[in-house]
């Protein structure tokens, strides 16, 4: 009776576990393509536009500030007279943290709903879901977060940064500002550390820069004690850390506690912003790297202006961070496109779309016609003892898109 | 050499880690029978009394102290609320314990999220637990040291609780046979109450220690459910000295293993590793003899 009673217990909580990786990569669905006529209303006074981010779910934490900081920039819009003479009619839907609900949401958002413009999504699974719905349809995506680079879609606009915006510019930080002579690699295990590594093994590689070590954790993981070890007999220049969520506390905290520091063996987070950080907690952080393309701390009347409108209506407490700037960016980025095109048709809007520029928060940033993505200045932060983020290096000029890396010789896919 | 020493605290360190959270299983699951999927979640109640007490004793010297024996009670009532609304009508019916014990845990994760908000919140670890100190030329952070020491005191208690007062004896004598213990005069009924709310309450002071190693969030507990499943399973179901060697040996495993491989790998080889153990020993390292079951 014990035996059986065992073997049922792991049986029934396999089955358990089977279930809950089943749901979590759930594959994309292809977008249907019978209506590729577009049913966009642009009759009326007003105009519809979508946004997808996810509201529950894992996902929900990171995802509602992007779409605080979107509905912020519809209702500034609305408030300055709307695009074209028309006012934004918001058409919100919810991606549940699953990439097959974000494929059926954008459908529905654009066969149901006819909206000129989706905004939205977050993990790349989310968006490679969506990319066959948008092509499908010949429709529009806005994706706000920096991502893996190696994709450039005819019908997404991406306003995060691609690898030669944030992974280049970091290691070309450390390699001439930290003079380093070794690096070490840690990441979570899925496809954005592994590719990110990928390129920073060739960058080491034609720079002579040693790579003393390579280590992913699996999703989640908060077991750091074995790789922090690691870490630590390395004895690297720094170390570039591509892990993702609570994994970072963990790291962290066993960082810390083994005795590394800031100025001794410097970690150069890409994941980390202004939002992760009390989570880590500021004082497992003070002093290390990040790297991406906005920081609250900017110091500029137009950054000012969005921290304090966005404290004004999210709580003093609220903080901006990068996919929030740049998700609100995108919808100031779309206005850009229409009024140039004079005109809410998709194929307008794509073929007006070069050169399109705005004075972001960030700074200025000028859309890639050709790639789909936007030129933005690389920014090296590192955290204070108030749990901010300072700029301590930058690009100083906006960097053009290469999702390709074709600009780089010593790049090879 | 010092690579292998390395190891050996690392391995021993994350053992402990198994051991605290797979302590109050053992007496749950392995004494009583009772498939709790929702110990999980008492183990981020835990962690979340770790943060609440972190946030009303102004002093973070102290406020560790404190939270342990709150995160212990706030373990224990959650246990006992548990047990007398449900899982005392399905004693007979482990496998509806499990789905219902398990949409329990939906439930308290979702009132996590609404009181404390999904973002994970930090529990600042008091100064005297700062640092590491040189243990045989290896730095040993006092956090890892001190979940060791925890996770010792903790057996101990239970240990003695067992077998020197009456309580454990009761226990001892309802698990070996529950009729027979009744026979004689034994409350059964309040005896599984004083169990669970032991068990439920160990998953708090887990919960508590964890606050030191990771952050504390909604989704705390079911990182760990499966593993202290496991560590219990492994060890034997319903014997303690089977689960401080089932989590001590998974953690060394674990360690070595990711420090020849990575990370990764080493998970799915330590998962394999078990599956294979069980199919030569599905008894588990110790098994307990029982007449009540056989």
């Amino acid at each position: 009776m014990r035996t059986k009673f065992s073997s049922r217990i792991l049986a029934a909580s396999s089955v358990l576990a089977l279930g809950l990786t089943a749901t979590a990569c759930g594959g994309a669905k292809t977008g249907d393509t019978a209506t590729s006529e577009s049913c966009v209303d642009t009759s009326g006074d007003t105009i519809k536009i979508g946004f997808l981010n996810s509201l529950s779910g894992t996902m929900a934490i990171s995802e509602t500030t992007v779409f605080k900081s979107l509905s912020m920039a519809a209702k500034e819009i609305n408030a300055d007279g709307g695009v074209l003479g028309k006012k934004l009619e918001i058409v919100s839907e919810d991606g549940q943290s699953e990439p097959t609900v974000f494929a059926e949401k954008a459908t529905k958002l654009i066969q149901d709903d006819c909206v000129a413009a989706v905004f939205g999504g977050w993990t790349s699974s989310s968006r490679k879901a969506m990319l066959p719905v948008f092509e499908g349809n010949d429709a529009l995506l806005f994706y706000p977060v920096q991502y893996e680079g190696l994709e450039s879609s005819h019908n997404i606009f991406y306003t995060g940064a691609t690898t030669n915006q944030q992974i280049i510019p970091a290691l070309d930080f450390l390699k001439q500002e930290k003079k380093i002579k070794s690096i070490f690699l840690v990441g979570s295990d899925y496809v954005f550390p592994r590719t990110a590594n990928k390129i920073i093994k060739q960058y080491a590689a034609a720079n002579g820069i040693k790579v003393l070590g390579e280590e992913y954790q699996p999703l989640g993981s908060t077991d750091f004690g074995t790789v922090v070890d690691k870490v630590k007999a390395a004895g690297a220049d720094a170390v570039f850390n591509t892990l993702n969520g609570d994994s970072n506390v963990a790291f962290f905290k066993e960082y810390k506690g083994k005795g590394l520091t800031a100025s001794a063996m410097p970690v150069l987070s890409v994941s980390i912003a202004e939002e992760e950080v009390p989570g880590v907690g500021v004082g497992n952080l003070e002093g290390q790297y990040t790297a991406w393309n906005y920081y609250q701390t900017i110091d500029s009347p137009t950054n000012q202006k969005f921290v304090t409108d966005f404290k004004a209506a999210n709580g003093a407490k609220a903080v901006t961070s990068d996919p929030m700037e740049a998700a609100y960016t995108s919808l100031y980025l779309w206005k850009g496109m229409v009024e140039k095109a004079d005109s809410f048709d998709v194929e307008d809007v794509i073929d007006a779309s070069d050169g399109v520029s705005y004075d972001a928060p960030e700074g200025t940033v000028e859309v890639d016609g050709e790639n789909h993505h936007i030129a933005k200045t690389a920014l090296i932060g590192q955290v204070n003892s108030e749990g901010l983020i300072d700029t301590v290096w930058s690009s100083d000029k906006p960097i053009e898109p290469d999702p390709y890396l074709k600009s780089y010789d010593w790049w090879k896919n | 050499m010092d690579a292998l020493l390395a190891q050996v605290f690392t391995g021993i360190s994350a053992g402990a880690v198994l051991l605290l959270i797979a302590l109050g299983l053992t007496l749950t699951f392995g004494q009583m029978g009772v498939i709790n999927m929702a110990h999980g979640e008492f183990i981020m109640a835990g962690a979340y009394t770790a943060y609440v007490v972190s946030t009303i004793v102004a002093s973070t010297e102290l406020s560790l102290l404190i939270a342990l024996p709150a995160g212990f009670v706030i373990g224990g009532l959650l246990g006992l609320a548990l047990e007398a609304s449900v899982l005392r009508w399905m004693y007979a019916r482990p496998l509806d314990t499990l789905l219902v014990t398990y949409g329990v845990g939906l439930v308290l994760q979702q009132v996590a999220r609404d009181i404390f908000g999904a973002p994970a919140k930090e529990v600042p670890a008091p100064g005297w637990l700062d640092g590491s100190i040189p243990i045989l030329g290896y730095d040993f952070p006092l956090t890892r040291l001190f979940i060791i020491v925890l996770a010792g005191l903790c057996v101990a208690a239970l240990l003695a609780v067992l077998r020197f007062t009456a309580l454990g004896r009761e226990i001892r004598a309802t698990v070996g046979n529950r009729d027979l213990a009744e026979t004689i005069g034994i409350s059964t009924r309040r005896t599984d109450q004083a169990t669970f709310f032991i068990g439920s309450g160990l998953a708090g002071v887990a919960g508590v220690a964890l606050t030191l190693l990771g952050s504390t969030g909604p989704n705390l507990g079911t990182s760990y459910i499966v593993q202290a499943f496991l560590v219990v399973v492994v060890g034997g179901i319903g014997h303690l000295k089977g689960t401080i060697v089932a989590a001590l040996g998974i953690g060394l495993l674990q360690a070595f293993l990711a420090h020849a491989l990575t990370g990764s790998v080493a998970q799915v080889i330590v998962f394999l590793a078990i599956v294979a153990f069980l199919q030569l020993r599905p008894q588990g390292i110790l098994s307990v003899r029982t007449r009540s079951l056989a």
